[in-house]
Formats: C-alpha cells, sequence, structure tokens
C-alpha cells in the first residue's frame, strides 16, 4: 500500500537583539556561563519583565515577511512548567493573541514551486541550558531570557525534502530580514515536527507523532525519513500509530519515544499581568513595512534586471544574503557585472568551499575584489596573473591589488613593438611550428603563443601576440 | 528614656530640619524600644543595628552637607518581602531563609534616595498569604493592644511596630487589604494606592494583579508623605502608571466640606461585629458633622468578591510562586534527580497556607477548569469594578468598615481557613477593582482593640481620600492613643 506523509513544523527562531527580552543583559552567545545574567532573567524574587521593543518589531518584521496578518491586540502569557532550565518555572510566552497570524513561504523541491502555509508566529523567552554530568547537572542561564521565535507551519508538507526545503528557506527570509542570523551551531534554530501517514485515498489525517528537539536541519531531514519509515512499518503490519512525543537518535538513525515526564504537562495558560497587552499602532506597523528589507526572491529579480546576470547567476549569489551584500559591494567597484559574478561563483565560492567559510569570514574585501576584477577586465593584467594576484590576497587580506601587480610587474605587456620582437624572436627559433601552421595546423599557434608567454614571463598580452604571429606569419609567403 | 521613636515622619522632619535631633538619635531610640518590647511583639525579622546606624551617620552627613530632604535620616521598617539590598527577604517563608537580596526595589530605592534609613525587616504571614501574620514560619508577632491577639496581617509585622512604637513608619504590602487590615487592627494609618501608583518592580509577587506596595504610619499625614515619595512611573513595571504624582502630604486641606460619602449597603450586614459597627457609623456621622454629605450606594457584586478574589490571587500565585525550586537561591533539600529536588524543597519550605493556595491557583488553571473558575472570575472582577465606577459617579469616596471584626486572639482561625478568608470581605473588593482604600484608627472595642474606618477612592483619588482621612483624624483623637505595653 502506499502512504500518503503529512509533515507540519513548529521551529524556533533566536532573534538578534542586542539584549534579552525582558531585561537589559546582552543577547550574546558563547559567553564564560552565567555572566550575561541579571535578577530578572534568573527569575528572582520581585523582579518583572519589561518587553523588549526591538524584538516585537523583529518579530512583527518576520510576520511581515511571509505576509502574516498582524494582530491588533496581542498579549502575553504565562506557561507553567517545572524544569531546571525554567528560571521561574514559567515561560512567557503568547497563547492565543499571537503577533502575526498566517503567512506562507514558496518552496522548490525538484523544480517543482509549492507554497507552506504558515499558521502563526509568536513571541517568548527561550530558556536556559543544561548540561547533564553523571552526578551533577549544571545550568548556564546565559541562554535564559533570549527573545525567541516559534513560527508554526500548517501541515502542508509531504516529504521530508518538502520540510528541508521549508527550513531553508524560512532560514533564508530572516537572515535576509536580519531578524536572526539562524546559525545553527548557535542553536539559533531549533525545531519540533509532526508526521502522520495515511494510506492513499484516505482523507481523515492519520494519527501524528511529534518529534522534539531537532537543532540540525539534517537531523530533521533523517528523523522524517526514520520516522515515514516507522510508521509505514507499524500500518503495513495492521498496528496502529499511537500520538506519542518522540527524539531522534542520529548515531542509531531511529526515533524513539520520550519518557512521558519529559511532556506530559498541563500548562496552565493565562494572561501574564506583569506586562500590559501590546496594541500596535497601524502606523507604525505600515512604516515598519515600508522599511522592510528586501525578499531573496525580489532581489533574485532585481539581480537580473539590475545587473543583467544570467537567472542561473542571479539564483547562486543571492541564495545567501551575506554572499549577495558582498556581490552588490563589488559591483558598485566595476562596471563588469557579469565579471564579478564569474569571480564570485568559481573563486570565491571555491575557497568558500575549500576552507568550510562563511561569506563573513572570507578575507578579500569586496573593494579589493572589485580591484582585481578591473585590473583584468581592463587588460592591464592577463588571467593567469589575476589568479595569482587573488591567490596573494588570502595570504594578505590587506594589500592592494593594484599596488601587487606594479610591485611584482605583473602588467601585461600590451605596447606591440615589444611584442613584435617576441615574435620574431619565436618565428626564427621555432621554424618548425612556424612551418605546421602556414600547413593549417592551429595548435602550433597556441605553442607559439606560450613560447611568447614564456619569454615574456607571463607578461605579453596573449590575444596581441596570437593576432601579431598570423599577421607577420601570414605575410612571410 | 527613648522618645523620638514616638515621634511621627512629620515632626521629626521639622526636628531634623531645626537641628534639634540627629538621624542617629532616632534611629538609636527606635532600636532602644525595639529592643525592650521586641521580644513580646516580636514584628522584626531582621534589624542589622549597625547598617542602621551607618544609614544614620550618612543621612546627617547629608543635612550636614544641605543636600537633606524633608525625609532624610527618619528611619522605617520594611515588610520582608520588599527586596532591600543586602538584606534579608524571608517573605516569611522558610524556603527563603538564607536569600539575601542582590537588588534594591524601586519603592525602596526611591525612600533610599530621599535619604531614608532602612531600619529593619518585619514580620508578615507567608508570601503575604494570610490576614493575621499567624503563617508566618518564622515567628508570631502579637498585636500591641492585647499581645493575645493577633496584629492583623500579612503586614501584621508592619502595624504592630509602628503602633508599638518600635518604628516611625513601615512598609507594607495589600493584596488583598493586608496594608489596611492589620492598621484596623493595630491603630494606625494604612493606605493601599491606585494598581499602578507605586512600582511593584522589587516587591515580591503574591498576586501581582492584586499587589500594591502601601505604607502604615500613626497619621495621614506620614501616610501621605511616603506615598509622595514612592510613587510615580517605573520602566521596570510596566504596570505602574505615569500620571504624574502630586505632593499629596502638602496638599492636604483638612476639610471635607461639601464632599459626598457613599455607604455602601452591602458593607453593613449580618456577621459585622456590632462594636465594629458602631464605632463606623460613630465616625460616619463624625464626617457627616464635618459638612459631608452621606449618600446610600451599592455594590451588589461584593457578595461575589471573595470568591473571585481567591480564584484570582491563588491562579496568579500558583505561577508566582514556581521559582522557588532550591535551584537558584534560598532552601535546598536535595533529592535524586531535579523534580525530586523541587518536590523536596518546596514540601520542606512552604507552610500548609502556602500549599493550600498553590494548589487551589494549580486546581483553577487546570485545562478543563479554567472557563469555570479563572475566565468566569476575571468576568466577575470586571463586574466588581464597574459597581465601584457606578458608585464613584455618585459619590467623592466610600466609607465603610475595614474589616467585620477588631482584632481576634491568636490561634482562633487556625483551623477554619474559610473564616479567616471571609474577614477579607471589605478589602478585597478594592484590590479586584484597582481602586484606592484607607484605613483610619476610628475607635475602639470596650475590649480596648483598635476599630479602623476604610475611606474607597476611585483610580488615583489618593488625594481625595487622603483629605477625608486627614479631616476625620483632626477631628478625633483615636491616632494619638497608644497601647501600654511592658517589656
Ligand atoms: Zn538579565
Amino acid at each position: 500500500m502506499n502512504y500518503h506523509v503529512t509533515i507540519g513544523l513548529e521551529t524556533h527562531i533566536q532573534l538578534k537583539t542586542n539584549s534579552k527580552i525582558f531585561c537589559a543583559c546582552a543577547n550574546h552567545f558563547g559567553d564564560e556561563p552565567n555572566t550575561n545574567v541579571c535578577p530578572v532573567c534568573l527569575g528572582y524574587p520581585g523582579v518583572m519583565p519589561v518587553l523588549n521593543e526591538e524584538a516585537v518589531h523583529k518579530t512583527i518584521r518576520a510576520g511581515l515577511m511571509i505576509g502574516s496578518r498582524i494582530g491588533a491586540f496581542c498579549k502575553f502569557d504565562r506557561k507553567s512548567y517545572f524544569y531546571p532550565d525554567m528560571p521561574k518555572n514559567y515561560q512567557i510566552t503568547q497563547y492565543d493573541r499571537p503577533f502575526c497570524i498566517g503567512g506562507q513561504v514558496e518552496i522548490e523541491v525538484d523544480g517543482r514551486k509549492k507554497i507552506i502555509r504558515v499558521n502563526r508566529i509568536h513571541l517568548e523567552e527561550d530558556v536556559a541550558k543544561n548540561t547533564h554530568a553523571a552526578t551533577s547537572s549544571e545550568v548556564d542561564f546565559n541562554r535564559a531570557g533570549t527573545p525567541l521565535m516559534e513560527v508554526v507551519s500548517e501541515p502542508d508538507m509531504e516529504t521530508p525534502e518538502e520540510a528541508l526545503a521549508y527550513l531553508q528557506a524560512l532560514k533564508q527570509i530572516m537572515v535576509y530580514g536580519g531578524i536572526s542570523e539562524c546559525n545553527l551551531e548557535e542553536g539559533n534554530m531549533r525545531c519540533d515536527v509532526n508526521i502522520s501517514l495515511r494510506p492513499d485515498g484516505q482523507e481523515k489525517l492519520g494519527v501524528k507523532a511529534e518529534i522534539k528537539n531537532m537543532n540540525t536541519f539534517k537531523g530533521v531531514f533523517q528523523a522524517l525519513q526514520a520516522e515515514t519509515r516507522r510508521q509505514e512499518s507499524i500500518l503495513e503490519s495492521g498496528g496502529s500509530v499511537r500520538q506519542e512525543t518522540l527524539r531522534f537518535d542520529p548515531d542509531a538513525g531511529v526515533t524513539l519515544p520520550m519518557r512521558s515526564k519529559e511532556y506530559a504537562h498541563d500548562y496552565r495558560y493565562f494572561p501574564e499581568p506583569d506586562l500590559m497587552p501590546v496594541v500596535l499602532d497601524k502606523d507604525v506597523i505600515e512604516r515598519w513595512r515600508s522599511e522592510l528589507p528586501e525578499l531573496p526572491q525580489q532581489r533574485r529579480e532585481r539581480f537580473v534586471s539590475q545587473y543583467d546576470l544570467p537567472e542561473y547567476d542571479a539564483a547562486v549569489l543571492t541564495a545567501d544574503k551575506h554572499l549577495a551584500d558582498y556581490y552588490e559591494r563589488a559591483a558598485a567597484g566595476t562596471k563588469n557585472f557579469k565579471a564579478v559574478s564569474n569571480w564570485v561563483m568559481t573563486e570565491v565560492m571555491r575557497v568558500l568551499s575549500e576552507k568550510g567559510w562563511t561569506i563573513e569570514q572570507f578575507p578579500i574585501q569586496a573593494d579589493a575584489l572589485a580591484e582585481l576584477v578591473a585590473l583584468a577586465d581592463g587588460k592591464v593584467i592577463n588571467s593567469n596573473s589575476a589568479k595569482e594576484v587573488f591567490s596573494i590576497l588570502l595570504e594578505e587580506p590587506g594589500a592592494s591589488p593594484k599596488a601587487l601587480v606594479e610591485k611584482r610587474g605583473m602588467a601585461q605587456v600590451s605596447d606591440s613593438s615589444a611584442i613584435d620582437a617576441f615574435v620574431d624572436q619565436v618565428i626564427t627559433e621555432q621554424t618548425k611550428s612556424v612551418e605546421d601552421f602556414r600547413n593549417g595546423k592551429q595548435a602550433a599557434l597556441q605553442f607559439l603563443v606560450g613560447q611568447i608567454m614564456k619569454l615574456s614571463r607571463g607578461k605579453a598580452n596573449p590575444q596581441m601576440a596570437a593576432q601579431a604571429l598570423r599577421d607577420k606569419i601570414g605575410s612571410m609567403e | 528614656m527613648s522618645v523620638l521613636n514616638e515621634k511621627t515622619v512629620e515632626e521629626l522632619s521639622v526636628l531634623l530640619e531645626s537641628g534639634a535631633c540627629t538621624s542617629q538619635e532616632i534611629v538609636r531610640d527606635v532600636l532602644a524600644e525595639k529592643n525592650r518590647i521586641d521580644p513580646v511583639i516580636r514584628a522584626y525579622v531582621e534589624l542589622d543595628e549597625e547598617d542602621a546606624l551607618a544609614q544614620a551617620v550618612e543621612a546627617d552627613a547629608a543635612r550636614a552637607r544641605g543636600t537633606a530632604g524633608p525625609l532624610t535620616g527618619i528611619p522605617v521598617a520594611i515588610k520582608d518581602l520588599l527586596n532591600v539590598r543586602g538584606q534579608s527577604c524571608t517573605c516569611g517563608s522558610k524556603i527563603l531563609q538564607g536569600y539575601r537580596s542582590p537588588y534594591d526595589a524601586t519603592a525602596v530605592a526611591r525612600l533610599r534616595s530621599a535619604g531614608m534609613v532602612m531600619a529593619g525587616r518585619v514580620n508578615m504571614d507567608e508570601f503575604a498569604m494570610g490576614s493575621s501574620t499567624e503563617n508566618s514560619a518564622l515567628q508570631t508577632t502579637r498585636n500591641p493592644w492585647n499581645t493575645a491577639c493577633v496584629p492583623g496581617g500579612s503586614s501584621g509585622g508592619s502595624a504592630s511596630a509602628v503602633a508599638a512604637r518600635m518604628a516611625v513608619a513601615s512598609i507594607g504590602s495589600d493584596t488583598g487589604g493586608s496594608v489596611r487590615q492589620p492598621a484596623s487592627f493595630c491603630g494606625c494609618v494604612g493606605l493601599k494606592p491606585t494598581y499602578g501608583r507605586i512600582s511593584r518592580y522589587g516587591l515580591t509577587a503574591y498576586a501581582s494583579s492584586l499587589d500594591q506596595i502601601g505604607p502604615i504610619t500613626r497619621t495621614v499625614k506620614d501616610a501621605a508623605l511616603l506615598l509622595g515619595a514612592m510613587a510615580g512611573h517605573d520602566p521596570m513595571d510596566s504596570t505602574s502608571s505615569p500620571l504624574d504624582v502630586p505632593d499629596y502630604a502638602a496638599s492636604l486641606t483638612g476639610e471635607m466640606k461639601g464632599l459626598k460619602l457613599g455607604v455602601p449597603k452591602e458593607y453593613f450586614v449580618e456577621g459585622i461585629e456590632p462594636e465594629v459597627d458602631a464605632c463606623v457609623r460613630k465616625a460616619i456621622a463624625q464626617c457627616e458633622s464635618l459638612g459631608a454629605e452621606i449618600v446610600e450606594v451599592s455594590l451588589p457584586n461584593t457578595r461575589y468578591a471573595t470568591a473571585t478574589y481567591y480564584i484570582l490571587a491563588t491562579a496568579e500565585a500558583s505561577t508566582n510562586l514556581a521559582r522557588y525550586d532550591g535551584v537558584r537561591y534560598g532552601l535546598r533539600v536535595e533529592g535524586a534527580d531535579p523534580i525530586a529536588l523541587y518536590m523536596n524543597t518546596r514540601a520542606a519550605g512552604f507552610g500548609s497556607e502556602v500549599k493550600r493556595r498553590i494548589i487551589l491557583g494549580t486546581y483553577v488553571l487546570s485545562s478543563g477548569y479554567y472557563d469555570a473558575y479563572y475566565l468566569r472570575a476575571q468576568k466577575v472582577r470586571t463586574l466588581i469594578a464597574r459597581d465601584f465606577s457606578e458608585a464613584f459617579a455618585r459619590c467623592d469616596a466610600i466609607v465603610c468598615p475595614v474589616s467585620p471584626t477588631a482584632a481576634y486572639p491568636l490561634g482562633s482561625c487556625a483551623d477554619d481557613p474559610l473564616k479567616m478568608y471571609l474577614g477579607d470581605i471589605f478589602t478585597v473588593t478594592a484590590n479586584l477593582a484597582g481602586i484606592c482604600g484607607l484605613s483610619v484608627p476610628c475607635g475602639f472595642t470596650s475590649g480596648g482593640l483598635p476599630v479602623g474606618l476604610q475611606i474607597l477612592g476611585a483610580p488615583f483619588a489618593e488625594q481625595k481620600i487622603l483629605d477625608i482621612g486627614y479631616a476625620y483624624e483632626q477631628s478625633t483623637a483615636w491616632h494619638t492613643e497608644k497601647p501600654a505595653i511592658q517589656g
């Protein structure tokens, strides 16, 4: 029997803000444990939350970017459960009045486009981070109070590939909006998934299982594959899937039930009395809407029209916002936009993939790359020299390409009398090849040009050399 | 002989200003009286004498420098649930024993910046849950007028210390009457300001939508002085009001001519002690003789107030008190895993009334019960607030009893929490409606126990109720009576 898979995702995304959601502590990853803390985010007696407006703005921007409706009356609620990562043993979140309602994310899998609907986006506080040792547990409260958005999708995905594409698209939008860095290593994005199977032809959704707390896209993808197999084999053998909460064991590649204690909660939501409801002014929302950054799709289209790039180049360059930013900074310094695109897509991206760098870690600044491209484009240096300069710049990121070319005497020789001298010398020395060329062997010309390059120590303009050779040999008779 | 401790804030301000006394002398007199009679009353949970005197030295130095204000150098006792940097904040509970506050509550910071001396922590019902201070896990506080009786609660330590003249003034908190009722039981003035008038930042939360800080003093003017020092918007408390703070004390007129005072018929019902009823009616007649017009008003939803209060307050409390888990501060009783540690800590750390209210609050928020209890109670709360706004359309303030009884003997309500809950009937309404209320002494029972008159005002009508209270107080001598206590 064939089964139809239904997948929905709840994605937690940490916002990029200066301070935490309810206190003035820095929202910063990687500091010494328990250094970005204060009585508020530690849940001391008597403290009260004060809402960070930047967090609200970014959440609403996220909603506007995916076409959500912004709630006219929003509020926060307390969600109660006991766990050592919870300073107050309740989490301040939004239960029934989230900031963003509805919206959609477009994905593309195997060339097929599809809309994934978003149910809502709400804002809440992140919890602390627990580390369990053999006989003790440690809690780092630096993370407690980090603004955390939860994006709840509709169950619109039908394959693990679609779920993966959705996560990638969501990440792209969040990074484009400056909403989150979506750095998975730093836990900026975490995911719970719901998945159910039903036999083809059946309308009613099957019983769903929830897989909690995955923090890599690969993990989500593999967990969905594993869970699809598990549910399939249950249904195949005539069994029924239980509604339960699972976790994914990436080493074993299987989903496992969580202990009931870990999830069986009555959260007892009720309105947070320490915060006023948020009633957003329509004008403010409209202003924020007018300040929305470009979406990835829009930027892709603009790259085609503004820089006259092929669709393919535009897609590659805009896939990562920071790469697109880099391209635009470099393009601003040259006239040949396609040449810059070629350089970014070949040399720059090759180095990134070899070194495992992000574009932000790439040592050659965009203006230096622009200068290099201009030198090559203006035939000041030939392409071999350009690649050499590129390699030197990787080692000496601060250096100026122009200065390097001068210092190392790499400028092409385009002076026709100098080239003529090389041509005469080669014709005299390589009579056999000259003869071959005269007999129609085109490869002989390449060899002769190579000899000129050798004599000029790589600086001769190869096009000029080839032309001069043709002219001279042609007039020899 | 200690005498300065018997003075009011207003009197001490004058004495300090004229150079007739120093802050150190005042603090020494307070300490001497505390050491003489507190072994009997047991109002104080902690009083670091050295620290109080050091603050007094600093206050005197400020005065010598010419940077003193009217409150500089005057000591104040703080209910043990307001955070004062470096001091205890037990909230009357074993679960917070050993905790030292790392920060000042906003109200405390404002009193400090006015130059006041933070002189000691006073007892209370555990987490402000109670009306007799008997629910303190630390000690039993007695009523200075009759040491066999309760001081009221939950700010019982504040009221008994002020009444016994071992504190000049005190800061308490009022969630369902916890400032007004002990003030009434101990013959003091107690003010519950409008919700949002004083920042709650640093006030350990019992029921966040009802809690409000308020002063307990010997005179209305003192209450006005302290209110003025603490009130005003605080960026750390989003629920604090941005409204301007008038100079309450300077604006007191001592007049109530032409004011309309509403008497709610629902507040004079069966069950009220005849002597209390008589004192309050006499006080209302006195107001009339001072030129006020007495009108009858109705607050028909009063009968639902106690039930509404105990649903909403316990719901909020069940979450507010969830943080006491032994992980970060206070008591910790180890367990095999974190959940066991929680259970052991909370089982050992909380008293039975606190546990009762946490369970009640957890229950009313539980799935399947939320609509029937919490949501319903919120709706009734709206109706109660509407009762008041309709009443205030017909009068300037409402006058009524604070409590159906005067102070009762220690232990008499111990086995009957419901009986104690019902004693809050005249005070919880102000918290539910978010309005302000004042308790002023208005007589004594034949057994010599004080009785209070409650004056309720519309939101942010503190000036009006203080005016009425002041005019009444100036025409009577009740507030000058003092208990005789054998140290
Ligand atoms: Zn903090």
